[in-house]
């Protein structure tokens, strides 16, 4: 794209702005059927940034992509296949939440968690970073961190993620306590609501949380082949992601922020 | 230097050990009653070794798990803490494999838990669980809130106690630190009169020695 560019992009010249000239991506009216119907999320890379994926689980299918993060001596990072899968049963069970609601998605399992607490800060923050670099169009991320010095990496990280394309879609904490990325206005965050249908969600007039989605008494896909029920904004997250795979799977093009006003246009308590 | 001997003086006026247990255990007692359940334990996270341990458990018969530590990459306790996030889940023992890294982390093999961290300041300190409530058609998201506010109480106590250790801890091996620590703890005990006369005594004492 840099070949591409005119002018500086800190600037416009007057003979510039008639070759910026953008095409308006929305209709008139947006709503659920110009934005979801008949799509199934096809085309849309989907990053699970969580304790791993279940290989060959019913509820989730086929994945494209399995890469296990670790730090090395210096403090690299280290991107590996995943042999192991999830050591948990939580990125599994996100990853189902997302292939239930947007199917024909391409799921990656970016491992960040299961080696430990020790240094699993650092890992989520390498292993966002290396998500990102591979420029998937959403990073679900139904975990984060509380330590301020990464915070600051975070939002730099969650800024670069957003001018790129690349929606981070993370859950908000229920208890009073800082912590990140999902504070950040970069990012699309997610708390839960009671009700029963995965495509029903409300945007909050209340925010830092910007996003309720269903979250409790949730089936999901469990370790083991098997299926447990569970609540938690870590399942609220992955259904908003879905039902961003499925508007990013009609309208491929769109940027963070007009995924997140659609989906504001769509929600349930506004025109959904 | 003057640091130091502040240490000494507040590790030896803080609560003992057996305070904080106390504390730590009327959470979970408290906890499991609140939400009618079978089990309930808080687990205090140990950075040295990356472990988990069990520092409170509510139920009587099972006060043997405390001090039991197992590694924080095991089972749901270990992903809360790391992942910073509760969790609630139910049928875990549909899964064999699993149900055995929760066993471990648990002490039973529940049919059900909540599992939130315990974050004081940018820290997480430990985790609460609270195992098998009575069998309902659905959780409710008032029920997460009241975990979450166990959740900081079980943290302020385990904070309290982190800093009580880590202040005796640096009171070891340091023969001026420990005399300073004697002396305080001396006078804390005092009552009445004899406090009075003691505090009298001290401030003679720093007189003399300035």
């Amino acid at each position: 794209m840099s070949e591409e560019k005119l002018f500086p992009a800190w600037s416009l010249p007057r003979e510039a702005a008639a070759q910026i000239s953008l095409a308006n991506p929305l209709p008139e009216k947006v709503d659920r059927a110009w934005a979801l119907d008949g799509s199934t999320g096809a085309g849309v890379r989907v990053c699970i940034l969580d304790s791993g994926v279940e290989r060959g689980h019913p509820l989730v299918g086929e994945l494209q992509g399995a890469v296990a993060i670790t730090l090395g001596p210096e403090g690299e990072t280290i991107a590996e296949e995943d042999l192991e899968g999830d050591l948990c049963g939580h990125g599994t069970a996100c990853a189902g939440v997302v292939r239930s609601i947007a199917p024909e998605a391409e799921i990656h399992s970016v491992r960040v968690l299961g080696a430990g607490f020790k240094g699993s800060g650092k890992t989520l923050l390498a292993g966002l970073r290396w998500a990102i670099e591979q420029g998937y169009d959403i990073v679900n991320m139904s975990l984060s961190t509380t330590k301020r010095e990464l915070g600051d990496m975070l939002h730099e990280l969650a800024d670069s993620a957003y001018f790129q394309r690349t929606m981070l879609i993370a859950s908000a904490h229920n208890m009073p306590v800082e912590s990140y990325p999902w504070r950040f206005s970069s990012v699309v965050s997610v708390g839960s609501h009671e009700e029963d249908d995965p495509l029903v969600f409300y945007a909050n007039p209340d925010p830092p949380v910007e996003f309720f989605a269903r979250g409790v008494d949730v089936d999901v896909a469990w370790i083991g082949g098997g299926s447990i029920k569970a609540t938690g904004n870590s399942f609220a997250t992955p259904a908003l992601s879905g039902i961003a795979a499925l508007v990013l799977g009609k309208h491929p093009g769109l940027t963070p922020f007009q995924v997140k006003t659609v989906l504001y246009l769509i929600s349930t308590n506004v025109g959904g | 230097m003057a640091e130091r001997l502040e240490a000494a003086v507040a590790a030896a006026v803080l609560p003992a050990e057996q305070d904080f247990a106390e504390l730590l255990r009327s959470i979970v007692v408290v906890a499991r009653a609140i939400f009618g359940a079978q089990a309930s334990s808080v687990l205090l996270f140990d950075d040295e070794t990356d472990e988990l341990v069990f520092a409170a458990v509510a139920n009587e018969r099972e006060q043997h798990l405390v001090g039991q530590r197992f590694p924080s990459s095991k089972g749901i306790a270990g992903w809360v803490l790391s992942a910073r996030t509760p969790l609630v889940l139910e049928d875990v023992r549909s899964d064999p494999r699993h149900s055995k890294d929760v066993a471990e982390s648990t002490g039973y093999a529940p049919k059900g838990l909540m599992a939130v961290p315990l974050l004081h300041d940018d820290e997480p300190l430990g985790v609460l669980q609270v195992l098998d409530r009575p069998e309902r058609s659905t959780f409710s998201l008032a029920e997460m809130e009241l975990l979450g506010l166990f959740a900081t109480q079980a943290a302020t106590a385990l904070a309290l106690l982190r800093k009580a250790r880590r202040a005796r801890a640096a009171l070891e091996g340091d023969p001026e630190a420990v005399a300073v620590a004697a002396v305080a703890g001396a006078l804390e005990r005092l009552e009445g009169s004899r406090r009075e006369s003691g505090r009298a005594l001290l401030d003679a004492l720093a007189r003399v020695l300035r």
